[in-house]
């Protein structure tokens, strides 16, 4: 069978190819800078953000020869680190607290375990009284050479020297990075600190050469293990250097594990102390409660709806004004003015009161618990209800009622079994709407919803702005997502989403 | 973070720098950040306008410090600082310190002296409780009750332990939703000495018995997020006693005239202090620190008494208060720190609290969402 050729001679179909190509690519052009803007906006902030719930980059970072010299020590036997380890966290902590970042390490840290961030404060001071001079003394004593700042910089700066004393080289350079950034200082005219005498004097017990020999055996040993004992007794206490090896990686599932109520503990993931459960009772009871207002809004909302699609349309006109005139007052007035219908001495209380349905001491609680904020987000969201199932609605020809009633069906029938059917996709758009939008809220439960009321967004709300803790807020909040993300497909295999409409 | 440091390195030399006495060009404007309402109107009259009149700079306010913390990071982080001076609490202060978001001070080179003389540090005396913060007013958390409320023949409450006294005093209460300040009362109204209470509150049993007195009133409790959440609650008959700021109530009782009294006994004082951002650039830094030394010099932390009831966290400035700037009370009684008020006070326990926030937040949520 022969190809079918264009005019120029080309095959049809590569033409046809090309010519679909180009109008892509052209559509392709037209959107590329919306699409930049929201990716650069919108989806690379909020990776961002997220991303936050698993990197842990802080601890490794301030304190890297500790990080390296726990990997030797087994954190199950129970006992204190060895002296190794304290020799590594003072240099770690001498040149933290010079950057002022290990209160920052300490009150991550205090996340985990409590305690931590004042323990760390105390010792950023501490470490820097530290008897360590002895060694400093010692060298400078053995040979002056040890004291001339220019004779450290040209054996640090000497590859051979580099090779045998590597923890020396690298602890010199430490030094030299800190003094030019924090204190502005050049390194070739400064005498080192304690702290890299000290990683001499421990590389020189371990076996290295000396550029110029001492007798070591005259110099006393400085008891780090003591010395760390003296700023705090907890220093001792092997639950601290647990947490620090537990969050030394780079990336933590521990944030993901706080959020579902569990822990990393000495054998593995466990369960939280029952005092000390929220998230999982908090995601169940978002959920329920915006199931429930998502029904709410379905039960009142359509009968709005056929109003405004069915009635003449002056009438329809005037109520979708109504309709709308609440998107135009703020959302806190909204809310509350519902405290003040609701409340125990409020409108809807007193003229209950007044009729005399209820007796004085037997005023409705309807504020500050769950039926609170069940009825103010039942307000607030309608509009997002009414809106896409007006929508669907008048799409609907009445003649189909009408016809149905003409064969005899029930004005019931009729509706159930015909107008129904066509409004689902206006219920659908509306039930999504709803749903995702009240997953999210936080100002109304925050209001009304009193303690047993409130929503997850919640806690996250409180985790970005008091607790400065963005690692969990970052993990609820992917949870949040991957949860609205799952119902959603979930939706979109029950409904299908291309039986989604929001009019038309 | 190396250019945090290197940002870091260059804030601290032209902080010594500046306090040399190489009086550098300084800012013409400044952004400052305070909590809104009547607490912003007393710091503009009392600090701003002064200092307006004696520079000539131009201050913008801003209202956003009960979302300081959060935001102080994300500018940080982004590397743009728009604000120079901010207002926080003390225990933010603390948190913003260890987080490195706040610039340390030194007190003697940066604040006025008293007047007689005296040091900065020994004026401030007990209120420099971190580095970074620079003090500014005393305000404390207290109970105000609805005097019309009170049983037939019983006296009104005294005390912040009246508030767990359901027999003697029926009715609602409100508290705020945070266990600073509630767990404390907890233990003390439950018999434990002053002195223990935070050593009790370390261990788990000590919890336990906070929780289980506060237990006792939870069903009866409103738990409040917003200082205007008690007096709009005392105003409408909700409750009948409940905690706030001292200085909502003092505007509720003297200048909305609404039947609230106040119980003192065992108020819980706490401190509002300014922090300056790290990040800033030299001229912005002087200018900030210039306003400071103004704005917490010993007369001016007496005049903001003249608009709203905060005691000023100085000694010197105590008997330099006077009388309210429009209803002319006399505001030395309406003071935290007026000796008649004063008889049992609480001492909140910052350096604890930051240590203990986060374990006992994520508890005092539990059990309340139970």
């Amino acid at each position: 069978m022969t190809q079918m050729l264009a005019a120029d001679g080309r095959p049809l179909k590569a033409s046809l190819n090309r010519a679909l190509r180009r109008q892509k690519l052209r559509a392709l052009a037209l959107i590329a800078p919306l699409l930049l803007f929201i990716l650069l906006s919108f989806v690379m902030p909020i990776f961002d953000m997220l991303f936050r719930s698993v990197e842990n980059q802080i601890v490794s970072e301030t304190m890297p020869r500790t990080v390296v010299a726990l990997q030797d020590w087994d954190e199950k036997s129970g006992a204190t680190p060895p002296e190794p380890v304290f020799a590594a966290a003072y240099i770690d902590l001498v040149l933290a607290s010079e950057y002022k970042t290990h209160t920052r390490l300490g009150s991550r840290l205090n996340y985990e375990m409590t305690g931590i961030s004042s323990l760390f404060r105390k010792s950023g001071r501490g470490v820097g009284r530290f008897e360590t001079d002895s060694y400093t003394e010692a060298f400078q004593d053995a040979d002056p050479a040890y004291a001339d700042p220019a004779q450290w910089a040209a054996w640090m700066s000497d590859t051979p020297i580099r090779a045998t004393l590597p923890a020396t080289a690298e602890t010199y350079d430490a030094w030299a990075q800190m003094l030019i950034a924090v204190e502005n200082d050049v390194p070739a005219e400064e005498v080192p600190w304690d702290f890299v005498y000290t990683a001499l004097y421990l590389e020189a017990t371990n076996g290295a050469t000396l550029p110029i020999a001492v007798d070591l055996g005259a110099i006393e040993p400085v008891s780090f293990q003591a010395q760390f004992e003296d700023i705090d007794d907890d220093w001792l206490d092997p639950a601290v250097w647990q947490t620090i090896k537990a969050f030394a990686p780079a990336y933590t599932d521990g944030y993901f594990l706080n959020s579902v109520d569990l822990l990393r503990g000495a054998d593995g993931i466990e369960a939280r102390p029952e005092n000390e459960q929220i998230y999982i009772t908090l995601f169940i009871r978002t959920m329920i409660m915006s199931l429930s207002i998502m029904g709410m809004c379905v039960l009142l909302g359509y009968p709005i709806a056929w109003l405004l699609a069915n009635l003449p349309d002056r009438t329809a006109n005037l109520l979708m004004i109504l309709v709308l005139l609440p998107f135009w007052t703020s959302l806190l007035v909204r809310t509350s003015a519902w405290k003040v219908l609701l409340q125990q001495q409020g409108v809807i209380n007193d003229l209950l009161v007044w009729i005399g349905l209820i007796s004085d001491d037997g005023r409705l609680q309807m504020i500050n618990n769950q039926t609170g904020t069940v009825i103010a987000m039942t307000h607030i969201l309608l509009p997002f209800m009414i809106l896409p199932l007006y929508s669907v609605m008048k799409t609907i020809p009445i003649t189909y009622l009408r016809a149905a009633k003409s064969l005899g069906a029930t004005n019931w029938t009729a509706f159930w079994r015909v107008y129904f059917p066509q409004s689902v996709p206006g219920i659908g758009a509306g039930c999504i709407l709803v749903f995702i939008l009240s997953i999210g809220y936080y100002i109304t439960p925050e209001l009304v919803g009193g303690t047993k009321g409130v929503f997850i967004s919640n806690r996250i709300a409180y985790h970005i702005s008091s607790s400065l803790n963005w690692g969990l807020a970052a993990a609820l909040g992917t949870i949040l997502l991957v949860v609205v993300l799952l119902l959603y497909w979930v939706y979109d295999r029950m409904v299908g989403i291309d039986n989604v409409k929001l009019g038309g | 973070m190396k250019t945090t440091m290197k940002l870091l390195a260059t804030s601290c030399l032209t902080l010594t720098a500046t306090l040399a006495g190489a009086d550098g060009h300084m800012s013409n404007e400044m952004t400052i950040v305070s909590w809104g309402g009547a607490y912003s109107s007393s710091q503009q009259n009392a600090y701003h306008l002064p200092y307006i009149e004696k520079t000539g700079i131009s201050i913008i306010n801003d209202e956003s410090s009960s979302e300081a913390v959060a935001k102080m990071r994300a500018m940080n982080e982004a590397g743009n600082i728009t604000w120079d001076l901010v207002d926080v609490e003390a225990a933010d202060a603390i948190r913003l310190c260890d987080e490195g978001l706040a610039m340390e001070i030194d007190v003697d080179e940066v604040l006025a002296a008293a007047p007689d003389g005296t040091s900065a540090t020994d004026d401030f005396g007990g209120s420099l409780v971190s580095a970074c913060a620079i003090p500014q007013i005393v305000f404390s958390t207290t109970f105000g009750y609805r005097t019309d409320m009170v049983p037939a023949g019983v006296a009104p409450p005294t005390s912040a332990c009246d508030v767990f006294d359901l027999e003697t005093y029926p009715g609602k209460r409100a508290l705020n939703r945070n266990p600073t300040a509630n767990m404390e009362w907890a233990l003390l109204c439950d018999g434990v000495a002053y002195d223990e209470i935070y050593d009790l509150l370390e261990t788990d049993e000590g919890q336990a018995r906070a929780f289980a007195k506060l237990d006792t009133i939870k069903d009866q409790t409103i738990w409040w997020t917003a200082g205007a959440e008690t007096p709009q609650l005392l105003a409408d008959g909700e409750i009948f006693m409940g905690s706030t700021y001292n200085g909502r109530l003092f505007s509720l009782i003297a200048e909305q005239g609404q039947p609230v009294g106040m119980a003192w006994d065992w108020q819980m004082f706490d401190l509002d202090v300014w922090v300056i951002p790290t990040g800033l650039s030299e001229d912005r830094i002087a200018r900030a620190l210039d306003y400071v030394n103004f704005a917490t010099d010993t007369q001016r932390l007496a005049d903001q008494a003249k608009y709203i009831s905060y005691g000023p966290a100085r000694a010197s400035s105590a008997p330099l208060v006077g009388t309210h700037a429009t209803l002319g009370i006399d505001m030395a009684e309406h003071m935290p720190t007026d000796p008649n008020n004063a008889e049992n006070t609480f001492y909140n326990n910052y350096l604890w609290w930051a240590d203990y926030r986060d374990d006992l937040d994520a508890k005092f949520q539990a059990w309340l969402a139970q």
